[in-house]
């Protein structure tokens, strides 16, 4: 009975195991192409960059306060739409502990500047001239926003656009306490 | 299950065909046979004798061999179909031209076999969990298979009972006058031809070559290492794929090597200087490259920066990206895949008067990476750029649209001022087209008098962690292959009773030649009675050879 036992439990360890490295290769395969480096509760990694004035941005010197971080370009269409409704937010939110900064990828100071005096943005607009910061957060299809708690780490993701509801509705989340 | 209470008093497991002490047949075929089945020396197998949990049902499932060969036959099968036509990977059009192009190229065959995903079959979920499924097989059946076998060859006894040795394939018979000479003649013999001898008692064992019986089970292992190292490529940080388009002048982040940046300094393609010939004119080839070549400078943050620091990036290296001399660091390599010539990168313009064009008022260069707002021509004329959208694409609610940020497609808004024109002229103009002027006609425009261009070159970043353990895998895997192919498993068992009777009999897994020579060689030296073959004297020879093909060299 003993030795039994012992077969069942040996048996069903290794075919665990076996189908564990199954399902983890179909799974891995499957979402090859949309892998996230970054998963929601992990913490989002820190990255300092230069707005359009020259001033220097480090996530972590918002600790304590939520962040809406938005990585758009100007040739993106939906971006652009949702830009107003982003500034419109911004401004409701920005005295309650909730930040914007939104990450250019790699523009001309030009466009950018022409981009955020024609949308009259109020928040820090930051260039990622070398790409070294969408690289890390892996962006891929634009606009891509991160909500990101007062802990710094990532409460929500989402790729695509924005309606105005929506970005008050994730601003509210990461509100601090 | 019970276990089966030997004539000689053993107890076997169930499922076994002979004796694990003394080799007598113990099922009621193998007592009539003529010639025992020595597969896995007649140990049970395992799957074949405990059937009662779900996780039993499962284990025996992929525990036959004939559920192994099945698996083998659709992968093989399914693996034969995707090279039927090229996968999506290696077909060079854009990601969303994909499916047209099998339509175009291979009409409806195309067309049905990329929408049925045969296009990307080495990754659909399907194929995995049917190499999984065989990887799986291949385990089980080895576990199940090679543990007994290996106890069973482990624990040999020299004395067999006669039962056992007359169902083997060789038999001798007869009498010799000096039994201890005999058995000391023949223990000489056989360890001069290389064998492992045995004594107990009356009883010898000759055995040879045992390890081909592992053949296959180490070829089993390398199969799994094999497999393993292909299914770690998907673990994040042991295989990176990454690709990159850098423009001269450029520096960037290199995706998937954190904290590296490179610059393309120059790009530089060099061609032969020929005049194209026979064949070459016949496809169109004109230009032979003679150098491809990028020169780069790599960079590294500090330790500890954050990313989009490039503040103090440390100048590693300049290199020279060729063809065969890829950048290599720290266990990544750069290859250079594709260039990309003459993008623009500067705009020329002259402002003129349009009643006289040869007059200028003074160029402005346009630097289409970082465009100025204001050029101040000096004279009291000045001309300001309002848009620029360096991939126009129309406009949209007055605004001249960019559809990327390359500048395939440069267009600009500019206001003029001059001494005559103080409050300005707007003017917005796109390359090859003449000025549009929105707010009615204008004295003056803006004249193209040039570009500069810039080239772009197309690396891919890689970084394979697992080829060593591929190689490894590969190696065992012929390692067991070979061992299983060219050695074999030779005994001899011999037992001479004090009053000169012999009983003999030989065994050996596969090439019976080799073993029928050394049997000549020892019956001849110690003066044993000539042996027989059991299958060559018998009518069913060609019929149990053939059953037993295959697998017998387990």
């Amino acid at each position: 009975m003993e030795k039994k036992k012992k077969r069942l439990v040996i048996r069903t360890i290794i075919l665990a195991v076996l189908v564990l490295a199954i399902g983890y290769t179909v799974y891995g395969t499957a979402t090859k192409d949309k892998v996230e480096l970054i998963a929601v509760g992990s913490k989002a990694p820190d990255f300092t960059l230069v707005d359009l004035n020259g001033e220097k941005h480090k996530l972590s010197d918002y600790k304590g306060q939520g962040v809406f971080l938005n990585f758009w370009a100007t040739f993106c269409g939906p971006c652009e739409r949702e830009m107003p409704a982003i500034n419109r937010q911004y401004q409701v939110f920005k005295d309650q502990g909730v930040q914007t900064l939104s990450v250019n990828l790699a523009q001309t100071d030009f466009e950018v500047q022409n981009f955020v005096d024609r949308h009259e943005l109020t928040f820090p607009v930051v260039i990622d001239k070398t790409k070294s910061v969408s690289t890390t957060y892996n962006v891929g299809n634009l606009p891509a926003t991160l909500v990101i708690d007062p802990d710094g780490k990532v409460a929500k993701i989402i790729t695509g656009e924005l309606e105005e509801g929506k970005i008050a509705s994730y601003m509210e989340l990461v509100k601090p306490k | 299950m019970e276990n089966i209470i030997c004539a000689c008093g053993h107890s076997n497991p169930y499922g076994t065909k002979l004796c694990e002490k003394c080799g007598r047949p113990l099922t009621e075929e193998g007592k009539q046979t003529k010639v025992v089945d020595m597969r896995y020396d007649g140990m049970a197998i395992r799957s074949k004798t405990y059937n009662t949990t779900i996780v039993d049902k499962i284990w025996n499932f992929f525990s036959n061999v004939k559920v192994g060969i099945a698996l083998i036959i659709i992968t093989l099968v399914a693996a034969s179909i995707g090279t039927i036509l090229p996968q999506a990977i290696y077909v060079n059009v854009p990601e969303p031209s994909k499916a047209e192009y099998y339509e175009k190229v291979y009409g409806l065959l195309g067309k049905l076999y990329n929408n049925l995903g045969l296009s990307n079959l080495y990754s659909t979920w399907w194929f995995q969990i049917l190499v999984g499924m065989l990887a799986i097989s291949i385990i089980v059946a080895s576990l199940d298979r090679g543990l007994p076998l290996h106890k069973s060859l482990k624990n040999q006894r020299v004395k067999r009972h006669e039962s056992f040795m007359k169902r083997q394939r060789i038999v001798a018979e007869g009498q010799v006058p000096n039994p201890e000479e005999t058995l000391d003649k023949v223990e000489q013999k056989m360890t001069d031809l290389k064998y492992r001898v045995r004594r107990d008692g009356s009883a010898l064992l000759a055995e040879r070559g045992r390890f081909a019986r592992y053949g296959p089970y180490i070829n089993h292992v390398g199969l799994i290492i094999f497999l393993a190292g292909v299914m770690l490529r998907l673990v994040p940080g042991f295989y990176v794929d990454e690709t990159i388009w850098i423009r001269e002048g450029e520096t960037r982040a290199i995706p998937g090597m954190d904290g590296y940046f490179i610059k393309n300094n120059k790009f530089i393609l060099e061609t032969h200087d020929n005049k194209p010939q026979d064949e070459q004119s016949n496809q169109g080839v004109n230009a032979m490259a003679k150098n491809y070549q990028t020169d780069i400078t790599l960079y590294k943050q500090p330790d500890g920066a954050l990313p989009g620091d490039t503040d103090n990036l440390k100048k590693l290296r300049d290199y020279s990206i060729r063809v065969n001399h890829p950048l290599k660091e720290n266990s990544f390599a750069l290859y250079q895949m594709n260039y990309r010539l003459n993008e623009l990168r500067q705009m020329n313009f002259k402002l003129v008067n349009k009643a006289n064009e040869e007059e200028s008022l003074g160029q402005i260069e346009i630097d289409l990476t970082n465009p100025k707002k204001e050029y101040d021509l000096g004279n009291g004329s000045s001309v300001q750029i309002l848009v620029y959208t360096p991939d126009f694409s129309g406009f949209k609610d007055g605004e001249p649209q960019t559809q990327t940020s390359i500048p395939n497609n440069p267009a600009f808004i500019f206001k003029m001022t001059t001494p005559e024109t103080p409050k300005g002229e707007v003017s917005f103009v796109e390359i090859r087209k003449p000025p549009f002027e929105p707010l009615g006609e204008n004295k003056y425009r803006m004249k193209f008098t040039g570009v500069e261009t810039r080239n772009s070159s197309n690396f891919t970043i890689r970084k394979d962690s697992t080829i060593p353990m591929l190689f490894v895998g590969g190696i065992i895997f012929m390692i067991g292959v070979v061992i299983g192919s060219y050695w074999n498993h030779r005994r001899l068992w011999l037992q001479v009773e004090p009053d000169g009777r012999v009983l003999m009999a030989a065994h050996v897994n596969k090439n019976m030649f080799s073993m029928k020579k050394d049997l000549d060689t020892v019956t001849t030296f110690a003066g044993l009675p000539p042996y027989e073959d059991q299958l060559d004297a018998s009518e069913d020879v060609k019929k149990s050879t053939k059953e037993k093909e295959g697998d017998n060299n387990l």
